[in-house]
């Protein structure tokens, strides 16, 4: 049987303002990780990715990341280097956690 | 100080014009990234975690109040209010939005500065000794050959397309304080028999993932033969460094896969056609350079001043035995500010106190500062008479920490708080050690410790020549630390050896502080430095006060 796959949401960085975006349903950025679209297997996050990089104009270097479905349904980052993104250094309350 | 003649200028400018073009195009789509990238990496943009991030050089860490004045300007209207100084003596800026950064990169070219060469496969800011043209140890000022090599290496067509970049420090004195042994090129200033000047030349050191103490190739370079030798290593670089493997393409694995009689075989005979078509360099810049960096007058006039100070103010004998060192001059000091306050972040300033250091070093400081390595900030020429009056003006700005050299005096990179490449955070460790010995209160006891932490195996925060190194990586998707003991940066460069298997982040602290009391038990007497008990010991009894206790824990849990 094939590996269980485990969902994916496509992130970038602004391209102005150079912080994390998310790539949302209607194929648009959202600042906030639980607005991303969620891929449930490859062939669906293949799909995202490309359709994500023909953005660049608006974003650079989007990737898929792997994401786990919150009690809200919502996305919610998997992997701390994702969590961290969300939220902004630790050293200083700065960046998405300051709601800049 | 050197300043930029017309030449640099116009050409500093005109980068700046020609990348304000690209940015402008970028940002109407005309530019794809991957055209983009390479053209804002030539000039020092880098898209990190949360934000653009701009990386400022500071040549051989030397700048004036001005120059820090602009930083500050920049801090405030285009960042969050502060600077990071680097382990490169570099200033990184971490909030610039894209289409501020080539006005960023005007307010730094009316004063002199830039942000070229900071990134890509050429040949990088050259580093110096912080305590150049102050150090009572010192042989010669680095700073001018320093210079010579910066306008020799800007914009080299040859080595723009090195295979991987190229990093070179010097140093001019005997202690050696600039970590020449972990560069390509090393250079060491010292004197020949006959008392000429010349090079001790070191290559093939580095950090990152195959640490390696540079090797001299050369023990003795006379000085005028300087540019066309680099230029004989460089060419041999050139041709042979490896360019199919990035993790491979460094000089140090060259040097290391050659050996170093051949590498020195075909070094020397590169330089031979090198010396032969070399006119030598102009007699009229020599000058230029040499003037430019000539020593401040200096003021003798005898004080009794500082010493009776020191005897009334026990908050200033504490910062005088840290942060002072031996200046050249015996009515001078050279007064190190930390930028390692307890539980704060290695290496920042913040806009206002960029303004003080500013101030302090154009009324007590013959207006020059230095960037250290490690991420402190030097006023390198203060009349001892007015160390009372910098150190109360310091403590006022909140940047009197007495503690260069000492355990919360730690050397962090980025990590993963900014840095795109990071594995795991450093800011956090080095905050909660130096929390945690604050709490302990054995600072002074415990004496000369350098903690050095890297976020990533590219060792920016240099942790293999850290007495303790820590090295953050990601297990399995938690941040995980592992621990290097008796790395030394200096004249007797050594690598750390791992202990052993990596910490978890809870319980990092609590093994750093079982490594530190162990020697503190273990030590001969006070006079018995950590690395000193290290080389004695051996790791054992430091493995044995990490891992045996952990097991202990198991047990109790
Ligand atoms: S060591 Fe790694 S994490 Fe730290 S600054 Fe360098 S590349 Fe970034």
């Amino acid at each position: 049987m094939a590996r269980e796959y485990k969902p994916r949401i496509v992130t970038a960085n602004d391209l102005f303002e150079g912080d994390a975006v998310y790539f949302t349903a209607s194929h648009g950025w959202s600042r906030d990780h639980g607005d991303a679209v969620v891929a449930f297997s490859q062939d669906a996050a293949d799909k995202l990715l490309s359709a994500a990089n023909m953005q660049q104009d608006q974003v650079v270097g989007p990737y898929l990341a792997e994401t786990v479905m919150g009690d809200d349904n919502r996305p919610q980052p998997l992997h701390f280097r994702e969590a961290f993104r969300t939220r902004g250094p630790s050293n200083y309350f700065h960046g998405k956690q300051a709601g800049a | 100080m050197y300043t930029y003649n017309e030449f640099d200028d116009a050409f500093v400018r005109n980068r700046v014009a020609e990348f304000r073009d690209q940015v402008e195009r970028r940002i109407d789509g005309s530019l794809t990234e991957d055209e983009f990238k390479p053209l804002r990496l030539k000039n020092g943009v880098y898209l990190q975690l949360h934000a653009y991030m701009l990386r400022v050089a500071i040549p051989y860490g030397t700048i004036n109040s001005r120059q820090m004045r602009q930083l500050a300007l920049i801090a405030e209207r285009f960042d969050k209010g502060y600077g990071h100084f680097t382990t490169r003596q570099n200033i990184q800026f971490n909030w610039p939005r894209l289409k501020d950064i080539p006005d960023i990169l005007d307010l730094l070219a009316d004063v002199g500065m830039h942000a070229i060469q900071t990134s890509g496969n050429c040949i990088r800011n050259v580093t110096a000794d912080h305590f150049a043209g102050a150090a009572a140890d010192e042989i010669e000022d680095p700073r001018p050959t320093a210079e010579l090599l910066r306008q020799w290496s800007t914009d080299h067509p040859e080595f723009q397309y090195l295979p991987r970049k190229f990093k070179i420090a010097i140093t001019g004195a005997p202690n050696d304080r600039a970590v020449t042994k972990a560069h390509d090129i090393g250079l060491r200033m010292l004197r020949n028999e006959a008392g000429e000047p010349g090079y001790e030349v070191i290559v093939g050191g580095g950090l990152g993932r195959t640490p390696m103490v540079g090797k001299v190739v050369r023990d003795f370079l006379p000085k005028a033969d300087l540019l066309p030798y680099l230029e004989a290593i460089l060419q041999v670089y050139n041709l042979s460094g490896r360019r199919d493997n990035k993790y491979k393409a460094r000089i140090k694995i060259l040097v290391h896969e050659t050996g170093l009689d051949e590498i020195r075989e075909k070094i020397e005979a590169a330089f031979v056609r090198q010396k032969r078509d070399f006119a030598g360099v102009p007699a009229d810049l020599v000058a230029q350079i040499d003037e430019a960096f000539a020593p401040p007058l200096f003021d003798n006039t005898r004080s009794l001043a500082y010493e009776q100070a020191l005897g009334a103010d026990p908050l200033l004998r504490s910062f005088a035995e840290t942060n002072v060192a031996e200046h050249k001059n015996p009515a001078y000091g050279i007064v190190s500010v930390s930028l390692k306050p307890v539980g704060g972040t290695p290496g920042d300033a913040t806009a206002d106190q960029m303004r003080v250091l500013a101030d302090l070093a154009e009324r007590y400081g013959h207006d020059e500062l230095r960037i250290s390595h490690e991420q402190n900030v030097i006023l390198p020429h203060v009349r001892k008479a007015d160390i009372p009056a910098v150190h109360a003006a310091l403590r006022e700005a909140g940047l009197a920490t007495a503690n260069i050299g000492l355990v919360s005096d730690i050397i962090a990179c980025p990590g993963m708080d900014y840095c795109a490449l990071a594995t795991a955070r450093s800011i956090p460790v080095a905050q909660a050690i130096s929390n945690r010995f604050d709490e302990l209160k054995l600072e002074r006891d415990i004496g000369p410790l350098k903690i050095k932490i890297s976020g990533c195996i590219n060792a920016c925060g240099h942790h293999h020549v850290g007495h303790i190194g820590i090295l953050g990586l990601d297990k399995a998707g938690r941040e995980n630390y592992q621990i290097t003991l008796g790395g030394d940066g200096t004249e007797t460069t050594t690598i750390g050896e791992r202990t052993g298997p990596g910490f978890d982040a809870e319980d990092l602290v609590p093994a750093i502080e079982a490594i530190v009391l162990a020697y503190l038990e273990q030590r001969v007497d006070a006079s018995e430095t950590f690395l000193e008990a290290y080389r004695r010991l051996g790791a054992e009894p430091f493995k044995q006060a990490i891992y045996d206790k952990e097991k202990d824990e198991a047990r109790a849990a």
